[in-house]
């Protein structure tokens, strides 16, 4: 576990340099997950080894419980209940049927460009 | 009386009591959703975040004493978001095959999210930073925050909408893609993360790990795209 946490944390750290070096529009973590990925398969073709059991659980732990990880900056809708609650209509509406489209766009988009036999 | 006022004002300056209450309000949420069958209204999320909003309002705490303790659970959220290589990597080779339909599919997804949320937002009236900020609704909470502030919206604001967005596609992630027929688990989970991000990610990972892994890729590809189409949308929606 200690291993596999100083490793995620570490990947966030590099992506977060990186991304801040370039100047990148994408978050610290985002880049660390590629960077993650990209060991995980250069560990593969040079080694032939799977991803670390250690990694591969502290991961899953982590994973399980990613729902609440978001519930902090959730309760953070407390702070804006002034201006939602003005606009409760429009925004309701552009959120709702705005999400039901975007759903239903990509999937049907990748349904239909990818095939079956690939999965 | 006066013994449990102080216990309070002195609990109320530790970062003990955000903390522990998430984690409880969190535990008590799941077992409700359990005792509901998993229905989509119980969701562990909203029932926690509707509770914590609740307490924090009935007790006059500000959000900002709350998150005092509760940021030690969000820090987690960038280790979670690095280990979602994991199910990504499991499921390279079939992410390699269909790398021709996710560019296109998430440009879809992305751009019809953002200009039908703008377009409404504006038809019905909304002030300017309402209809700017709803249109990076669909992105992780970070990047929304970003680009709404480069596109001069709010970026708390769009925090919100970034919230609200996730708890919609949740509710609204499993009848639509079944009504339109989307079975395949790449597809959902593409759909999911360019949608709704992390929020729908994280449920559709309890269920299938293949569209847990097209979520997160969806999260990071549909950020960068974002950021890149949406201040051109923008300006094509307000002047």
């Amino acid at each position: 576990m200690l291993n596999a946490l100083t490793l995620l944390v570490l990947c966030q750290f590099a992506g977060e340099v990186i991304a801040r070096f370039i100047g990148l529009p994408i978050p610290g973590p985002v880049v660390g997950m590629v960077l993650l990925l990209a060991g995980l398969v250069l560990r593969e073709r040079y080694n032939g080894a799977a991803p670390p059991a250690e990694l591969r659980s502290t991961a899953g732990g982590l994973l399980s419980h990613l729902s609440l990880l978001f519930v902090p900056a959730g309760v953070g809708v407390v702070t804006q209940l002034g201006v939602v609650g003005r606009n409760l209509l429009p925004i309701a509406v552009a959120i709702v049927v705005s999400t039901f489209l975007g759903l239903v766009v990509t999937g049907w988009v990748m349904q239909r460009l990818s095939r079956a036999e690939d999965l | 009386m006066d013994k449990l006022f102080h216990l309070w004002v002195y609990l109320e300056t530790t970062p003990l009591l955000g903390l522990a209450a998430t984690l409880v309000v969190y535990r008590f949420a799941v077992m409700a959703s359990r005792a509901a069958g998993g229905h989509i209204l119980a969701n562990p999320v909203l029932l926690s975040i509707g509770t914590l909003v609740l307490l924090l309002l009935a007790t006059g705490t500000p959000y900002a004493a709350y998150f005092q303790g509760a940021q030690y659970i969000h820090f987690l959220l960038g280790p979670a978001t690095v280990a979602l290589a994991l199910p990504m990597y499991s499921n390279l080779a079939r992410i390699r095959r269909s790398a021709g339909a996710i560019l296109p599919a998430i440009l879809a997804g992305s751009a019809t999210a953002s200009l039908s949320a703008m377009l409404i937002a504006r038809a019905l009236g909304a002030p300017r930073e309402v209809v700017v900020s709803v249109a990076v609704k669909s992105v992780t909470t970070p990047i929304a925050m970003g680009i709404a502030e480069q596109i001069g919206g709010d970026p708390s604001l769009a925090a919100a909408f970034v919230l609200i967005t996730g708890v919609s596609a949740i509710l609204l992630a499993g009848p639509s893609l079944w009504l339109a027929g989307i079975r395949d688990p790449r597809a959902r989970g593409l759909a999911g993360g360019t949608a709704g991000h992390g929020l729908v990610t994280a449920h559709m990972l309890l269920t299938s790990e293949t569209a847990g892994a097209f979520g997160g890729l969806a999260i990071g590809l549909n950020g960068l795209i974002t950021a890149i189409i949406v201040p051109l949308l923008a300006t094509l929606v307000v002047r």
